[in-house]
């Protein structure tokens, strides 16, 4: 498939998955690759109510070779050619509440009452409604989006927060629409139960590594998502996977110690050793990373998009290249799959 | 800030070890190995002879499975060594928290009649406030903490926390709990409710109508009522509080920072570190988990002739690895400097998951050898 075709499938693309598994990661090259391809990509960090994310939200920026931390308004991460650009922006409860009632007639006090904890009263009164303003503003963009506004992403990529959470985050204005008996709350709430339901408007991204727990619960929380938020599923993107070498499979160094001598060299036995433990530790690793993705295939009859593990400790501007260059080729070799 | 030493307990009744047992509590950043960590010092305490108990947080399943706390409601559960082992002398015990559970347990013990507690238990409210509360869950694991150093049946008590990234807000929790208490919101709602009502500022009844559109008049009832119900209760639950802190900041209790070798992890890892020294606290232990092994290089002349060949693949792929550990090493040194004092342990990521008692083993011996510094 095209680039372009896979990122025109929606608007919102909602990115989730175990703790650490790499989302925001996922969130820089999908939006990074939509850029290349001339699309204006917004990425939206979201917190929940129960969560407060601050020293986190430079990560995205620093994959770009940037360090500010990201905040309210809009930063320009990257641009693209013809137009193409990766935006970023972090979004908070307390800030949508603010926002919320300004647009409701309480500007004067909005501010004063969430400095003096009036989130915690709402979110204690009622639980989904932090959440669920924060998805009323990714609505609102999305909105704009379809528009074509001035100024409006063509592609919003959602940096969900982790698996359990996403799930309470995403069902949030189901619960309000059966709490609430009416009002401006009870359209918003509806407003977003339309935008999660309309797989042209918004679907999701589910990230795993390949490793055991993270796929265990990768292929529970599919189901959580499509039975409790009702939300399409798009893609399971397997993140961090070992690029697969040929080795061999015995390791004697009896053997290599001869191949290496058809080669003019003699090795060390520190060298021959290191060659053997490093080439085991990499041959079960690639084994069982593998049996995972068999697993996951078999589990979760979604269509699985890969990116490399980086040989690195800190993921900057370079990583970004080498998996954006990774996930074009995926996307181009990937087969959508009707679903039964 | 130094708390004062913690007062003498005359409930807590016969701690083994003069003082009440050892407390270590292991913070750090999502998915670094905290819950692993804590579940691997508990088992080095059995194996030392002590009475271990770890408190773990959500495990994954396997390893909750394998301490048996899967299934387990709120009380601490011995764990058997596994079939075949030599065991250990001392007791290694296992209790997942349950944040809801415990919260109940303490209105139970605070309520001053069975009416109350009932009532508060079964108001909507309340169960929102354990569920959707930011810091609930940290509180409660703090609580869970105290209520078992109380017991004196532990000389051993290792606390995993959730993942911490904002702050310290297992520490922030207790006085979260009674911010949200002391919100002039509320304050003014547990008067009552008829004079509280009017006596609120425009700007409170506004937010109270916006509650009420949003799910209806019966929240705010509830809230006036949960609060109403609350009354008498907070003393009990404001002094606990403070001895939970003062258990925290005792001398007995340690801390362990949790991070992985990566430079995101290190980066939030040592900005709690920064935010445990404004409590006047330090982290006595750095584990960093997850580490790729390092290895000998080879020569530069047999990597230039075997770069292709029968052997490149063998080649290459040591060469990555060692380009990993390299950069890990760096992260390694960057924590080792930031943290001159603590001890540092480097646990290598191990070929299997950390999901049975063996591997809890082999991470427990990793955490027996200080690793040199620099
Ligand atoms: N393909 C990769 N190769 C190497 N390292 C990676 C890769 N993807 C992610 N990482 C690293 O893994 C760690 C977690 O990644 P990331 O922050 O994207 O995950 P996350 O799911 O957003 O985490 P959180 O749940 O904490 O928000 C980071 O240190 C990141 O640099
Ligand atoms: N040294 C190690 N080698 C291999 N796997 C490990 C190692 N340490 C931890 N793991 C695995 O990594 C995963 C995360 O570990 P763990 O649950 O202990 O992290 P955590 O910090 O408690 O995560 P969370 O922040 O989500 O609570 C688990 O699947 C565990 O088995
Ligand atoms: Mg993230
Ligand atoms: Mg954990």
């Amino acid at each position: 498939m095209e680039p372009l075709s896979f990122f025109s499938q929606t608007r919102v693309l909602i990115v989730t998955g175990k703790g650490g598994t790499g989302k925001t990661t996922v969130c820089g090259v999908m939006a990074n690759l939509a850029a290349r391809e001339g699309l204006r990509a917004l990425v939206v960090q979201v917190a929940t109510a129960s969560d407060r994310l601050e020293p986190e939200t430079a990560n995205l920026s620093h994959l770009f070779g940037r360090d500010e931390v990201l905040g309210y308004d809009e930063m320009a991460l990257v641009t693209g050619p013809s137009g193409g650009e990766v935006r970023a922006r972090a979004l908070r409860p307390d800030t949508a509440l603010v926002e919320y009632l300004h647009l409701h007639g309480m500007r004067r006090l909005s501010r004063r009452l969430v400095s003096t904890g009036a989130l915690d009263v709402v979110a204690t009164a009622v639980p989904g409604m932090p959440d669920m303003l924060v998805l009323g503003k990714v609505k609102q963009m999305e909105r704009a989006a379809a528009a074509g506004s001035p100024g409006a992403p063509e592609l919003i990529f959602l940096d969900a927060p982790a698996a359990g959470h996403a799930i309470r985050f995403l069902q949030s204005p189901h619960g309000l629409l059966e709490a609430a008996s009416g009002g401006p709350v009870r359209s918003q709430a509806q407003e977003v139960v339309d935008m999660l339901s309309d797989p042209d408007r918004c679907q999701a991204v589910l990230v795993t590594t390949p490793e055991e727990t993270p796929v265990s619960e990768t292929v529970e929380t599919a189901q959580l998502l499509e039975d409790r938020a009702g939300i399409k599923l798009c893609a399971v993107v397997v993140n961090a996977r070992l690029p697969v070498l040929p080795l061999p499979e015995h390791l004697e160094s009896a053997a290599l110690s001869e191949l290496a001598a058809g080669a003019g060299v003699t090795l060390a036995p520190s060298e021959l050793e290191s060659l053997i433990v490093a080439g085991k530790l990499r041959l079960e690793r690639q084994g069982a990373q593998a049996a995972q993705v068999v697993r996951l295939a078999e589990e979760l009859p979604l269509p699985q998009l890969e990116l490399p593990f980086c040989f690195s400790a800190d993921l900057g501007p370079d990583q970004l290249s080498t998996l954006t260059d990774a996930l074009g080729r995926s996307v181009a070799g990937w087969q959508p799959v009707e679903l039964p | 800030m130094t708390m004062p030493p913690q007062p003498a307990d005359t409930e807590g009744t016969g701690s083994s070890s003069p003082g009440g047992p050892d407390v270590v509590v292991c913070v750090g950043p999502g998915g670094v190995g905290k819950t692993t960590t804590s579940a691997a010092l508990a088992l080095q305490g059995a194996k030392r002879g002590r009475r271990a108990c770890v408190v773990t947080i959500d495990p994954a399943r396997r390893l909750a499975d394998a301490l048996g706390t899967g299934h387990l409601g709120n009380e601490p559960h011995l764990v058997n060594p596994p079939a075949g082992s030599s065991g250990w002398p001392g007791e290694l015990w296992a209790v997942m928290l349950d944040a809801q559970g415990t919260f109940d347990h303490l209105v139970d013990r605070y309520a001053t009649s069975g009416a109350q507690a009932e009532a508060i238990l079964s108001n909507p409210v309340y169960r929102n406030i354990s569920a959707a509360l930011s810091g609930t869950q940290e509180y409660m694991a703090v609580e869970k903490l105290y209520e078992l150093e109380e017991s004196g049946r532990w000389d051993l008590i290792i606390v995993d926390t959730p993942p911490a990234r904002h702050a310290l807000d297992f520490m922030e929790a207790p006085r979260h709990l009674m911010r949200l208490l002391d919100n002039r919101v509320f304050r003014l709602l547990m008067a009552p409710t008829k004079v509280g009502l009017r006596a609120l500022e425009v700007g409170t009844q506004v937010l109270l109508r916006t509650v009420a559109k949003v799910a209806g008049g019966e929240v705010v009832a509830d809230t006036v009522e949960f609060f109403t119900e609350f009354e008498g209760m907070e003393d009990g639950f404001r002094a606990r509080a403070k001895r939970a802190d003062e258990l925290l900041h005792s001398r007995k209790t340690e801390f362990a920072l949790v991070c992985s070798p990566r430079r995101d992890t290190v980066e939030e890892a040592l900005y709690l570190s920064a935010q445990l020294a404004k409590e006047g606290l330090e982290a006595t232990r750095v584990v960093v988990n997850r580490c790729y092994p390092r290895y000998a290089p080879l020569s530069a002349g047999a990597q230039n002739r075997l770069a292709d060949g029968p052997l490149a693949p063998l080649v290459a792929n040591l060469e990555q690895l060692e380009l990993v550990s390299a950069k890990e090493e760096e992260q390694l040194v960057r924590v080792s400097a930031a943290l001159p004092k603590a001890v540092l342990y480097r646990v290598p990521f191990l070929a299997r998951e950390v999901a049975e008692l063996e591997a809890l083993e082999e991470v427990a011996c990793y955490l027996e050898t200080e690793e040199a510094r620099e």
